[in-house]
C-alpha cells in the first residue's frame, strides 16, 4: 500500500491554489447573501440571480481542496438557509455538494478561462436547483414544481453574470 | 483503516458535513416549534446591514427630493397618507358597525369593543431562494411581535409572521402556496380556506359547487382560524365556477393592490360584523336636487305669473284672492256671501300647457 505514485497522493497544481485574505473570504459570500436579501425588494426580476452559488463556485474554483470547498458551501448554505423560511440545512447540502464538486473539476481542468468558467456556472447553477428541489421534495415532502426550460434559461443568466463577476473577484487574489 | 481514511479523506469529509446537515435538518423537522440560536445570530448580523442600506437610500432619496423637488408637499403628503390609512381603518370599522339597524346598540358595542392594538413595521428585504413568499420586516420580539401573529395594511391582510428575532420578523405572505386562512363571502356568507398559489391572486378552497359565490363578491376573514380576527377583507372574486370536486374560486388580495411597503402586525385583534352590503365606498352619481317650482331657473314657472306660489295651496290663494279683487269682494266681510268661484277673473293665470299668446304672431 505504500508504494503509491507520489503524483497521485497530492491533488494536481497543487502550487497554483489562489490565496484571499480573510476579510474577502468572509465579507464577499456575505455580501452576495446580502444582495440576495436587499436588492430583489427593488429589483424583483434580480431574485433569481442565485449570488450566493456563484460565490461558492468561484471560491471553490479557486481553493482547490476539497475540505475547503466543503466548508465554504456549508457555511454559505447554512448561512442562507438561516435567513429564509425552510429548515436548516436545505441550502446547506445542496450548496456542499456544488463546493465539493466545484473543487473536483478544478483539480482537472485550469477554471481560469472564460468559457469554462460559463459552463461551469451554468452546470451547477441547474445542479443547484435540481438538487434542492430533489431534497426538498423527498425530505420535506414540499409539493414544489420543477421547470426545466425555466431553470436552463436562468441558468445561462447566471453564467453571463458569473464571467464578469469571477473576473472581478480575481483582483481580490493575493499575489506572492 | 487510516489508510482509507487518509486516501479518501476528501470523500470523508464530504460525506461528514452532509450527515451532520441531515441530522441538523431531520431534527428540525421533528421539532420545528423553537427558534434556533443561528437562526438569531444570522438574522442579527444581517438585519443591522440591511437596516443600515435602507435608511442610508431612503434618507439619500428623501434629502434630494426634500431639499430640492417638493420639500412642503412631500412632508404634507405623508402627513396625508398617514391620516388617510388611520381613516381607512377606522371608516371600515364604523362602516360595519353602522350597518347594524340600531345605532345606539351600534355605538355601545363600538364603545364595548377594544379596538385593534397593532404595530407598525417596514419591509427591508426578501427571503432567499424563489419559492416562497416571505419578506423581513423590521420589528420583532422587541417590539412584542410573536410567531402567528396576522398582518395587515389599511385594505386588507397581508400575511401571517412565522418567525420572529429580537430585531426582525419573517413575514409569510397570503400570496405564499403555504398560506391559509378562514373566509366568509360577504353576499351568501359561504365559508373557505383561502390559501396562496404562488402569483399574485388567491384562491378559496373548500365551497362546494352548490354553493353560491358571484364575480365581484367581496370575501372577509372569519376568524375561525384564530389568526386573523373576523372581518377583516380579504379580496375580491375575480373568477368562480364549478370545478371537479369543489368550487374553483380565485381572488385579487387587496392588501397587497398597493404595494408592500409599511404593514401592521396585529398585537391584539378585534372581531368585527361583516358588512352586509357591498363595500359602500364605490362612486356612485347623485343628480343635483331639482328646482323648486317658481324658481326663475325653471321655464315654465315664469309662464304661471305668481311670484312666490311655492305650492298647489299657494297657488289656489292666489286664484281665489284675484277672482274677489276681480268681483270686488272682501273676505270676512259680513254679510256679502261668497263670491261666484266659477267665474274666471280677466288676468287669470294662463294654463301652462297653452301657447303663451305674446309669441303668437300679429294677425293681417
Amino acid at each position: 500500500m505504500s508504494d503509491i505514485p507520489a503524483q497521485f497522493s497530492e491533488p494536481p497544481r497543487r502550487n497554483s491554489v489562489s490565496k484571499f485574505k480573510w476579510i474577502s473570504i468572509i465579507g464577499i459570500p456575505l455580501a452576495a447573501i446580502l444582495f440576495q436579501v436587499y436588492v430583489p425588494r427593488f429589483f424583483t426580476y434580480l431574485a433569481y440571480l442565485e449570488m450566493p452559488l456563484l460565490v461558492t463556485v468561484y471560491f471553490s474554483l479557486m481553493r482547490r481542496s476539497p475540505p475547503a470547498g466543503v466548508l465554504i458551501g456549508m457555511c454559505i448554505g447554512l448561512t442562507q438557509d438561516s435567513l429564509s423560511n425552510h429548515p436548516l440545512g436545505m441550502f446547506g447540502i445542496v450548496k456542499t455538494l456544488v463546493g465539493y464538486f466545484a473543487v473536483s473539476v478544478s483539480q482537472r481542468f485550469e477554471a481560469n478561462s472564460a468559457l469554462l468558467r460559463l459552463v461551469l456556472a451554468f452546470f451547477f447553477f441547474f445542479f443547484h436547483q435540481f438538487f434542492y428541489w430533489v431534497l426538498a421534495r423527498a425530505l420535506l415532502g414540499e409539493a414544489i414544481s420543477f421547470e426545466p426550460i425555466q431553470t436552463l434559461v436562468l441558468g445561462v443568466l447566471n453564467a453571463a453574470v458569473a464571467v464578469p463577476l469571477f473576473h472581478i473577484l480575481d483582483k481580490l487574489k493575493v499575489t506572492e | 483503516m487510516d489508510l482509507i481514511l487518509n486516501r479518501y479523506r476528501n470523500l470523508t469529509a464530504l460525506v461528514a458535513a452532509i450527515l451532520v446537515q441531515l441530522v441538523l435538518l431531520a431534527y428540525q423537522v421533528k421539532s420545528n416549534q423553537e427558534v434556533r440560536l443561528i437562526r438569531v445570530w444570522s438574522v442579527s448580523a444581517v438585519t443591522p446591514l440591511a437596516r443600515l442600506l435602507e435608511n442610508g437610500r431612503s434618507s439619500t432619496v428623501n434629502f434630494f427630493k426634500d431639499y430640492f423637488v417638493l420639500l412642503d408637499v412631500r412632508e404634507q403628503n405623508k402627513r396625508l397618507q398617514a391620516d388617510l390609512n388611520r381613516t381607512q381603518l377606522e371608516n371600515q370599522y364604523l362602516r360595519s358597525e353602522l350597518d347594524t339597524s340600531e345605532r345606539g346598540r351600534a355605538l355601545s358595542v363600538f364603545q364595548e369593543q377594544s379596538r385593534m392594538k397593532t404595530v407598525a413595521a417596514r419591509i427591508i428585504g426578501n427571503s432567499p431562494g424563489s419559492n416562497g413568499r416571505v419578506v423581513l420586516i423590521d420589528r420583532g420580539t422587541a417590539s412584542g411581535i410573536q410567531p402567528g401573529m396576522a398582518v395587515i395594511t389599511p385594505d386588507g391582510i397581508v400575511g401571517k409572521i412565522v418567525s420572529s428575532y429580537p430585531t426582525a420578523s419573517n413575514l409569510l405572505l397570503i400570496t405564499d402556496p403555504s398560506f391559509a386562512a378562514g373566509v366568509i363571502s360577504q353576499k351568501n356568507r359561504v365559508h373557505g380556506t383561502l390559501k396562496g398559489t404562488g402569483n399574485s391572486s388567491l384562491m378559496v378552497d373548500y365551497v362546494q359547487n352548490e354553493q353560491n359565490v358571484e364575480v365581484g363578491e367581496w370575501f372577509y376573514t372569519a376568524g375561525d382560524d384564530r389568526i386573523f380576527p373576523k372581518g377583516l377583507p380579504a379580496g375580491i372574486v375575480t373568477a368562480a365556477g364549478p370545478g371537479r370536486t369543489v368550487k374553483e374560486i380565485f381572488l385579487s388580495p387587496s392588501g397587497l393592490q398597493h404595494g408592500l411597503e409599511d404593514v401592521l402586525v396585529i398585537l391584539e385583534g378585534d372581531h368585527r360584523p361583516i358588512p352586509e352590503l357591498p363595500v359602500p365606498n364605490q362612486p356612485v352619481h347623485l343628480q343635483p336636487l331639482p328646482p323648486a317650482e317658481g324658481d326663475p331657473a325653471d321655464g315654465q314657472s315664469a309662464t304661471r305669473g305668481s311670484s312666490g306660489a311655492q305650492t298647489d295651496l299657494d297657488r289656489e290663494v292666489e286664484r281665489t284672492r284675484r277672482i274677489g279683487e276681480d268681483q270686488k269682494h272682501v273676505f270676512g266681510e259680513r254679510g256679502r256671501g261668497a263670491p261666484d268661484f266659477n267665474k274666471v277673473p280677466d288676468n287669470r293665470v294662463p294654463d301652462p300647457g297653452a301657447r303663451p299668446q305674446a309669441s303668437q304672431p300679429p294677425l293681417p
